[in-house]
């Protein structure tokens, strides 16, 4: 396993925002991570490269990459080289007064050390791979001369430029066009396919995770409701809440008023109610599970749909 | 269409950028001569990506911004030339929700300071009750009124934006992207309690979004717009496309199912800047069907039942 996690959790000062997640990522796969913004989708993210440090954070539970566990420091070592992110925001995660095609090469002298020359050749060569037009031109752009999408790309460039094994992905489309997150997911998800890498895609997009994902996680409130392959995920949800998700997308053929959301909104940390954290939106819930946590598995529900017949 | 609600008439509006004491500003057309219709009871949508002209289209319906050419008529009244006296008596009947709850509410004001103040607007105080029963019919709580914006989640404030709205009993409101910065199961949700209130209260609404989907699941007709243009109503919400962006657009949007995974003949390319329009149809240069006519000349938007502006219609 390229990424392994168990047990993993968030100790942020006296609150436990994350606890008890558990999932594995092999090469070559696409791992979706969704739900609700507050659920700790990102938080996540951060644990698994070791960057709680920037929160206030400390991590409970292990990472292993590639079968070793992995210290904080240990991570460190990994990230930018072993472990790339592609965050949300291109416009926050591009240098605004340096050329694009630098700071992507810079990526690939550090962790490659590689020379300038051989780094900037590189550089053009992951641009082209990412259908960007004119590489060289682009390349000496500022990014305020680049569009949304294209400043995307250039993220996802120098998140490819050291090389690295596992790509966690921070709802890399969301602030872009849906012709554009068309693009740029398929990409994405060429990229895994022909290179091996591993990616973790945090996404609140069931569009996208339908598309393109392998397995799928969901959370909610700082646990794992359930962890499933995606077909059988959209094709028999166990939890409530991962159908519910599911049921907020309108599709083709819908009847008017049929989307009908869920009703109240996901806990702040403080406020995590006990037993089952969704029993208070859930259609489901009885006495059980407003005291007792459901067991963990597959699906974490005391009373989980039934599977459909045929 | 008989007697529409609302009517825009060959709406421009041009925008400056830039300028100073050696170069002149550059303009561009942010809307270029949109004309459409709402019925009454209607919801008509406006989908396209950013830029494409339809938030600007949402502020000149409601006079919020002057058109450099056309106008926009309201049960008969031409908005575009009413005194501001005039204009103030008919914007009672019409209101806005907004994108970005967090923005479009002011931050030391209480609900109730939110939604009297629509009343304060027109010279009046709100009666007896009325703030309570606005708060009701949005799903608020009545001891939310004493909330102020940063205590709401965003679902919560994008409800108050709608209270808001429905402040003064308007006929006709504009929804510009009101759920785009909501989770899809807080989405879901206000959407459905804008068909509640749709039905209950008689509404007509103009639904503006980047959503397709969205669109298609909660409008009547839908006017696709690209670089500032309309180049399709679809008469139906199912109706199928026969613009290629429209085709485009539906294309990339990815059904939540992962028996129907498709290669995508994802567009090539991305809008070019408004500043600079190439001649001919605005889409020919990532259009897969384009031919020299295109390059070369505008397609106008056919009269028929299913209007399209497109030299090759699928």
């Amino acid at each position: 396993m390229l990424l392994s996690v168990e047990n993993l959790g968030v100790k942020i000062g006296a609150v436990q925002p994350l606890e008890g997640i558990g999932f594995a990522l092999d090469r070559g796969e696409i791992l979706g991570l969704v739900g609700e913004s507050g659920s700790g989708k990102s938080l996540t993210a951060l644990a698994c490269m070791g960057l709680l440090g920037l929160i206030g954070g400390q991590r409970l539970g292990t990472v292993a990459f590639d079968g070793v566990v992995q210290d904080e420091a240990g991570l460190a070592r990994l990230r930018g080289r072993k472990i790339a992110l592609i965050t949300q925001n291109p416009m926050t995660a591009l240098d605004p007064v340096q050329r694009v095609g630098e700071q992507i090469a810079v990526v690939a002298r550090l962790h490659l050390g590689t020379t300038p020359a051989a780094a900037r050749a590189r550089t053009l060569d992951l641009m082209t791979q990412l259908r960007i037009p004119e590489a060289a031109a682009v390349a000496d752009s500022y990014p305020h001369q680049l569009s949304g999408g294209m400043k995307q790309r250039i993220v996802i460039a120098m998140a490819l430029a050291g090389e690295p094994e596992l790509i966690i992905a921070d709802e890399p489309t969301t602030a872009l066009d849906v012709t554009v997150q068309a693009q740029i997911v398929q990409i994405l998800g060429q990229l895994v396919r022909q290179r091996g890498l591993g990616l973790v895609l945090i996404t609140h997009d069931m569009g996208v995770v339908a598309q393109v994902c392998d397995r799928v996680a969901v959370l909610y409130a700082g646990r794992l409701a359930e962890t499933r392959e995606v077909g059988d995920l959209f094709s028999a949800p166990r939890h409530p809440y991962s159908a519910a998700l599911i049921a907020c997308i309108p599709r083709e053929g819908m009847a008017p008023g049929s989307l009908t959301g869920i009703p109240g909104a996901v806990p702040s940390v403080a406020l995590y109610p006990p037993g089952c954290r969704f029993h208070p939106r859930c259609p489901r819930a009885d006495a059980l599970c407003a005291t007792t946590p459901p067991p963990q598995g597959a699906f974490a529900c005391h009373h989980p749909l039934e599977v459909p017949h045929g | 269409m008989a007697d529409p609600l609302v009517e825009a008439r060959d709406l421009m509006r041009r925008f400056a950028s830039g300028g100073g004491l050696l170069t002149r500003p550059r303009t561009m057309l942010a809307v270029r001569g949109v004309s459409l219709q709402i019925a009454r009871g209607e919801v008509l949508g406006v989908v396209g990506e950013s830029g494409c002209g339809k938030s600007t289209l949402a502020r000149l319906m409601l006079r919020l911004i002057e058109p450099s050419a056309g106008s926009v008529h309201f049960d008969g009244a031409e908005v575009t030339r009413l005194a501001p006296r005039a204009l103030r008596r008919l914007r009672r009947r019409m209101a806005m929700v907004f994108q970005d709850p967090y923005s479009s509410l002011d931050p030391r004001f209480t609900l109730a300071d939110v939604l009297a103040e629509p009343f304060a607007v027109q010279g009046e105080r709100p009666a007896p009750g009325r703030i309570e029963a606005l708060l009701a019919q949005v799903g608020l709580a009545a001891p939310m009124a004493a909330a102020y914006p940063h205590q709401l989640s965003g679902g919560q404030r994008q409800r108050a934006g709608i209270a808001r709205a429905l402040a003064l009993s308007p006929d006709f409101i504009v929804l510009d992207e009101p759920t785009a910065s909501l989770d899809v199961s807080i989405q879901a949700q206000i959407i459905g309690l804008l068909s509640d209130l749709r039905r209950d209260l008689g509404l007509t609404y103009l639904f503006i979004s980047h959503d397709l989907g969205l669109v298609r699941y909660f409008c009547d007709r839908i006017v696709v717009m690209y670089l500032g243009a309309v180049v399709e109503v679809l008469p139906r919400p199912d109706a199928a496309p026969r613009h290629p962006y429209t085709s485009a657009l539906m294309d990339s949007t990815f059904a939540p199912d992962p028996a129907r995974r498709r290669t995508l003949t994802a567009l090539a390319g991305e809008i070019p800047s408004p500043f600079d329009l190439p001649p001919g149809c605005a889409f020919a240069a990532r259009c897969p069907r384009a031919s020299d006519l295109c390059r070369r000349e505008t397609p106008a938007l056919s009269g028929d039942a299913h209007p399209t502006a497109c030299h090759h219609p699928l």
